[in-house]
């Protein structure tokens, strides 16, 4: 995504850009390089780990780190002003935040140790139901129908999982909810291909549907009938030696299924899109249905397909909030999170990969929330929970970047 | 513009070729006939109704498990089950003057959200952001009530002002990120609504704001100066609590009706609403028109929320204050087929189920969460009548699309 032309509002942009960047780096300087108590310490293996005794913990002063984040910062925020970055502006932003990230745990951190490895290991398992899902929603995007009805379906997933986990068994848990995110899937595709209903609609009303079911089914059966809400949660699997990689190993390779099929399937999915006939054409349908239809792709069915293919998905995200973590349904789990996999949807620019780089950049915001308040910085956690949210509306309105949206999105096709 | 002049309240332009790919809101409606506004709700209220009786057999474990040994007991239970909820339905919803009063008070907030989305899906806009916007508004309210110490003539109405001024800020958002960066609505209203959630959050466990010696996330209570007088006090009954939010209610349906279709503004916004293109090149700003109508209709949805506070016990902020009135109004702007007149229908209607509802859960044990159920049913038939049409093979026109586009 190069931006090489100039743009009346690039300019703009390249300035706010510098401005920030210097602002970043006044806080470094003037607050994180300031006001420290002693080294900070960021553990990079738990005790446990193969190579917890050999492998060092990271111990820095984090005032000379501040003092050397905020000078780079100081000098990109120049360069950004004078010059600007050109295609790699982008890149650049990244770094900024990495850097901005780094000296503030230092300064968090100051005169204490806090996990590193622990964090960035939550970091994971929290972009879990946030890239199944975002992947749900690509699959129907990108073949031209809207899903807003991410968390209606995860939701459903969710209960599912939990009541039939509980009578026959976990694995046949998440076996129903995948089929039940299809078959909500199935209801938008129906409405939206079938009868044309506006897309937007169907997703708001699959939503509040499957609250509604979901609370209600919770409310009358399990709540009379515990034993119909306990299944057990799917065990970790440590992949040989793998998981024996330091600090890595934890971070990736010790969890349950639902960790690697999230990673599985944005890598076949990547492939499957970008790579094969099948994707070209589903991709086709969502750009220009009319051209796809001319050279006989069928455009109801691939959106049949896919949507239905994107509602198991979710669904499989869904048993995630049960079956992949805690167990039981309580009511309302996904609790917005299916709004947020749709950020990291548009975040992530419609594409596997960059959809999960989203989900984790959420993910490391919402296990740093829970961190914050144990390092007790004052930072109210309320305003890292809005960063997911912040950040879309950043995407969405062109600041950083526009994301595209496939051409045909949300608009019905009727053959001529 | 002599079109105005003859346009019907139903829809502002009509006989456009079917254009698909760029349906706005008010044309499908031009089609609507009083049959249809009837006939279509009214099989759709049955047929959901008929799909929660379903729902509440097949989830009644101990009778599903008497299936195989007493068949004919069970079903009768189940039947007589389905009997006794939706007595109670209607009875907390029409039975008594507790009843209707819980119902109106229930459908005061609806009306006025739902007029705030009717009117921004008259001109093409998808506000789903009502939720977001009642939080605000509600919060701002919230701080004059308790903030601010003076006479009821003067408290009340600016405590109201602030709601809307909240809302109209909330809005506004969208709005301008709408007209000057093309950034989808539906998008940024879904993040501002979750915004607006933490930003109450946060507000409500700052010390100035909270009670004291209360730790959990809640506001002062608004003075009494502040609150809305109870319609029916001079009853001197404490369980009537229909207060007069929903006054303003119906007097805001006759404003929306009036601006909608009978001012320039509205011919303005209906116009937007019906061809964006047409309107900028016949003249309309319409970079001020999109600000407008999300500042209006998050000041309406800010005002929903100042009267629920100012209206209604317990009188101050909580997290849960706005429930999901944002999000059931979009239902009943469908509904109510994005009329005034409609609007307060449809609400009334969801208002009566949410009392009735709420009957239903205490005498029984089917959980209020099934009016949630039957709601989104309603609206999936509304905007899809081909399945009623399908179901009970009766004719019906199109259905209702929105300003499409890509989000």
């Amino acid at each position: 995504m190069s931006q090489t032309d100039i743009a009346p509002g690039e300019r703009l942009r390249a300035r706010a850009f510098g401005i920030a960047y210097i602002v970043f780096a006044a806080i470094v300087l003037l607050v994180f390089a300031l006001d420290t108590q002693g080294d900070s310490t960021f553990r990079l293996t738990q005790r446990g780990d193969r190579f917890h005794e050999s492998f060092p913990d990271l111990t820095f002063n984090p005032a000379v780190a501040s003092l050397i984040i905020g000078v780079v910062l100081l000098g990109l925020g120049g360069r950004q002003l004078r010059q600007g970055f050109g295609s790699r502006t982008n890149a650049v932003l990244g770094l900024v935040v990495f850097l901005f990230v780094f000296a503030f745990l230092g300064w968090a951190a100051s005169g204490t140790s806090f996990s590193l490895v622990q964090m960035l290991e939550a970091t994971v398992v929290a972009a879990v139901p946030l890239t199944l899902g975002g992947l749900s929603g690509l699959m129907c995007e990108r073949s031209g129908v809207v899903n807003i009805g991410i968390e209606g379906m995860m939701l459903t997933g969710a209960f599912v999982a939990a009541l039939v986990g509980s009578t026959i068994g976990s694995w046949f848990g998440i076996v129903f909810a995948v089929a039940a995110g299809g078959g909500m899937a199935w209801i938008l595709a129906v409405l939206a291909i079938k009868y044309q209903v506006d897309q937007i609609i169907i997703g708001v009303t699959l939503n509040i549907f499957a609250l509604g079911l979901t609370s209600f089914l919770a409310g009358r059966i399990m709540t009379q009938n515990p034993e119909l809400n306990d299944a057990s949660v799917v065990g970790q699997w440590k992949i040989p030696l793998l998981h024996d990689i330091p600090m890595l190993g934890r971070i990736l390779f010790e969890h349950n299924l639902f960790v690697y099929a999230a990673m599985a399937l944005v890598v076949y999915l990547t492939y499957l899109i970008f790579h094969t006939r099948w994707g070209l054409r589903a991709r086709a349908v969502g750009e220009h249905p009319l051209a796809a239809d001319t050279v006989g792709i069928s455009v109801e069915g691939t959106r049949y397909k896919n949507v239905i293919v994107g509602g198991m998905i979710a669904g499989l995200g869904g048993a995630f909030f049960t079956v992949g973590s805690v167990g039981n349904f309580s009511e309302n789990p996904t609790d917005g999170r299916g709004f947020i996999a749709l950020a990291a949807l548009i975040f992530g620019r419609y594409h596997p990969v960059g959809l999960m780089g989203a989900a984790l950049v959420f993910g490391f915001a919402e296990s740093l929330e829970g961190k914050l308040t144990l390092l007790n910085t004052g930072i109210p956690s309320e305003f890292l929970r809005m960063l997911p949210f912040l950040a879309t509306i950043v995407v969405v309105a062109g600041v950083v970047g526009r994301s595209r949206v496939p051409a045909s999105v949300g608009v019905p096709y009727t053959k001529e | 513009m002599s079109a105005d002049a003859n346009s019907t309240d139903h829809g502002p332009l009509d006989s456009q070729p079917p254009n698909r790919a760029r349906t706005a809101i008010g044309r499908t409606l031009s089609s609507d006939t009083t049959r249809e506004a009837v006939i279509v709700p009214g099989l759709a209220l049955f047929t959901a109704l008929l799909f929660g009786a379903v729902i509440i057999v097949i989830s009644d474990v101990d009778n599903i498990r008497r299936l195989d040994n007493d068949f004919l007991g069970a079903i009768g239970d189940s039947l007589s089950n389905v009997g006794t909820a939706y007595w109670a339905l209607l009875r907390g919803s029409l039975g008594s003057v507790r009843a209707v009063s819980e119902t109106l008070t229930s459908a005061t907030p609806l009306i006025i959200t739902g007029l705030a989305l009717g009117l921004g899906f008259r001109a093409g806009m998808f506000n789903i952001g009502a939720q977001g916007q009642m939080v605000i508004g509600g919060l701002l309210a919230t701080l004059v009530g308790f903030g601010l110490s003076m006479p009821a003539v003067i408290h009340i109405p600016l405590a109201l002002t602030a709601g809307a001024f909240g809302g109209a800020i909330w809005g506004y958002i969208p709005g301008y990120l709408k007209a000057r960066t093309g950034a989808h609505e539906v998008i940024t209203t879904i993040m501002l609504n979750s915004i607006a959630m933490l930003v109450l959050q946060y507000v409500l466990l700052r010390d100035w704001v909270r009670p004291e010696g209360r730790n959990t996330p809640l506001s002062k209570p608004i003075e009494d100066s502040a609150h809305l007088p109870r319609l029916l006090g001079f009853l001197d009954r404490t369980d009537l609590r229909v207060h007069f939010g929903l006054l303003l209610a119906l007097v805001l349906v006759y404003a929306v009706w009036w601006l909608l279709f009978r001012s320039t503004l509205g011919f303005e916004f209906r116009a937007l609403g019906h061809n964006p293109t047409s309107s900028r090149f016949s003249g309309m700003n319409v970079t001020r028109l999109t600000t407008l109508v999300f500042a209006l209709s998050g000041a309406l949805a800010g005002v929903a929320a100042a009267s629920q506070i100012q209206g209604l016990e317990p009188h101050r902020a909580t997290t849960g204050f706005a429930g999901a009135i944002g999000f059931d109004a979009i239902s009943i702007a469908l509904l109510g087929r994005m009329h005034p007149y409609g609007i307060l229908a449809a609400a009334v209607l969801f208002g009566g189920l949410r009392a009735g509802g709420q009957e239903m859960q205490a005498v029984t044990d089917v959980p209020v969460d099934m009016i949630l159920i039957v709601q989104s049913l309603i609206v999936i038939f509304i905007a899809a009548p081909a399945l009623i049409r399908t179901i009970y093979r009766v004719r019906t026109g199109e259905g209702q699309h929105l300003a499409g586009g890509s989000i």
